[in-house]
């Protein structure tokens, strides 16, 4: 039986794009091809990857003009007419091929104050955590989020707003807010309610579609928006 | 994303959004000359009454059917804005919300239809 190839362009800068063929497999992910391609045909080619299955948030591409990770997606979920194109994620700074900047994404969840505000010491008991209670089930929905910028990507807001802090890092402020273990709530207000806050996102739910985990970063930003609207009425209370 | 587009538009709630962004824009284009018409009522009654002869031809009738139509999406629009973001609403919810609109929608035009 003859090979079956897949025609596979990649975008490697503003105006250069290569195209490769490439051998067919089943259950052939988007990281098989990009992988085949720099161990078979173009060793330059730039990209990043770490686990392989969805856990380390590090291999998101645009693929066919959709954000994705691409260890877990399915080349026969994208080809169109046995051919696909890959570029690297959108709304952040290219570092080579399809290797892009994460600093931008990492620095706004610190900006969000997406970040642990403990109060207790390690002599301190450790507090219980009651799992049904409804603050504890609202930041659950949000917790597994594996920083992979998908979302970020897809998001007209952050392309249209360098100063806008994007879905990830405000659903990680909304689960903070939620977290009985966590007394950040005025810092957390005030970071998200400011200039590149909540209130930018036009819940047009780009981040909630393509979110590889299921998570719903649109709904978690609706939350901040009522949040920050009822302490800017109870005067920051 | 030069090449292959921004396909990760193709969804319902950008198209919303989308709808609801240009709807807004061409009511703030037209509402200015909306208003300037209606002083001409209090300033120059006569050339108000040239601009109401305007209203009979068919084309401008129709431009005003567009411009009703702009004011009630961007209303339900922002309608829907408010309810989604101001209500806790969890996902199976908004969807049950959604198809039951839709299906009212659908119903209301039925009847519509029939009147015309
Ligand atoms: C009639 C005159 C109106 C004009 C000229 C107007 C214009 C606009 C414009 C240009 C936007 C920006 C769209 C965007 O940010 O995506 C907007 C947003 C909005 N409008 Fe209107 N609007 C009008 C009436 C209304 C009405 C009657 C409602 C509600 C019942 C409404 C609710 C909203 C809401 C909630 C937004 C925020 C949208 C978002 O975050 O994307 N507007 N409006
Ligand atoms: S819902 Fe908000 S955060 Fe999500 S893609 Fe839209 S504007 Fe961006
Ligand atoms: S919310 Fe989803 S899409 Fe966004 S970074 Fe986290 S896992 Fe990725
Ligand atoms: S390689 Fe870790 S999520 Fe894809």
């Amino acid at each position: 039986m003859k090979a079956h190839m897949l025609k596979v362009t990649i975008e490697r800068g503003p105006d250069s794009r290569d195209v490769f063929d490439v051998p067919a497999h089943e259950s052939q992910t988007v990281l098989d091809v990009v992988s085949w391609v720099q161990q078979n045909a173009d060793p330059t080619l730039s990209y990043r990857f770490a686990c392989r299955v969805g856990m380390c948030g590090s291999c998101a591409m645009m693929v066919n003009g959709v954000p994705r990770w691409t260890c877990r997606t399915h080349m026969s979920k994208v080809l169109k007419d046995n051919a696909v194109t890959i570029g690297p994620l959108r709304n952040l700074p290219v570092v080579k091929d399809l290797v892009v900047d994460m600093d931008p994404f990492f620095d706004k969840w610190v900006g969000a104050e997406g970040v642990h505000h403990g109060s207790l010491t390690r002599d301190d008991p450790i507090a219980a955590i009651d799992e049904t209670s409804e603050t504890r089930v609202e930041a659950n929905a949000g917790i597994e989020c594996i920083n992979c910028s998908v979302c970020y990507a897809a998001c007209d807001t952050v392309a249209g707003n360098a100063d806008y802090l994007g879905p990830a890092a405000l659903q990680r402020a909304w689960t903070l807010l939620n977290d009985a273990k966590d007394e950040g709530r005025v810092a957390i207000l005030d970071a998200v309610s400011g200039s590149g806050g909540c209130h930018n996102c036009h819940s047009m739910g780009s981040c909630t579609t393509y979110c590889p985990n299921d998570l719903d970063p649109m709904t978690a930003i609706a939350g901040l928006k009522r949040e920050t609207a009822k302490s800017f009425f109870r005067r920051g209370r | 994303m030069r090449a292959a587009g921004i396909t990760s538009r193709a969804h319902p709630l950008w198209l919303a959004y989308i709808l609801h962004r240009l709807s807004g824009l061409g009511l703030a284009l037209f509402l200015p000359f909306h208003f300037w018409i209606l002083s001409l009522a209090l300033t120059n009654p006569a050339r108000l009454n040239g601009f109401l002869a305007f209203t009979d031809i068919g084309a401008v009738k129709l431009a005003e059917f567009g411009l009703v139509f702009l004011l009630a999406v961007h209303m339900f629009g922002g309608l829907r804005l408010m309810a989604m973001e101001w209500l806790p609403w969890t996902p199976p919810q908004k969807t049950l919300a959604a198809g039951a609109t839709a299906l009212s929608f659908l119903i209301a035009t039925l009847f519509l239809m029939q009147a015309v």
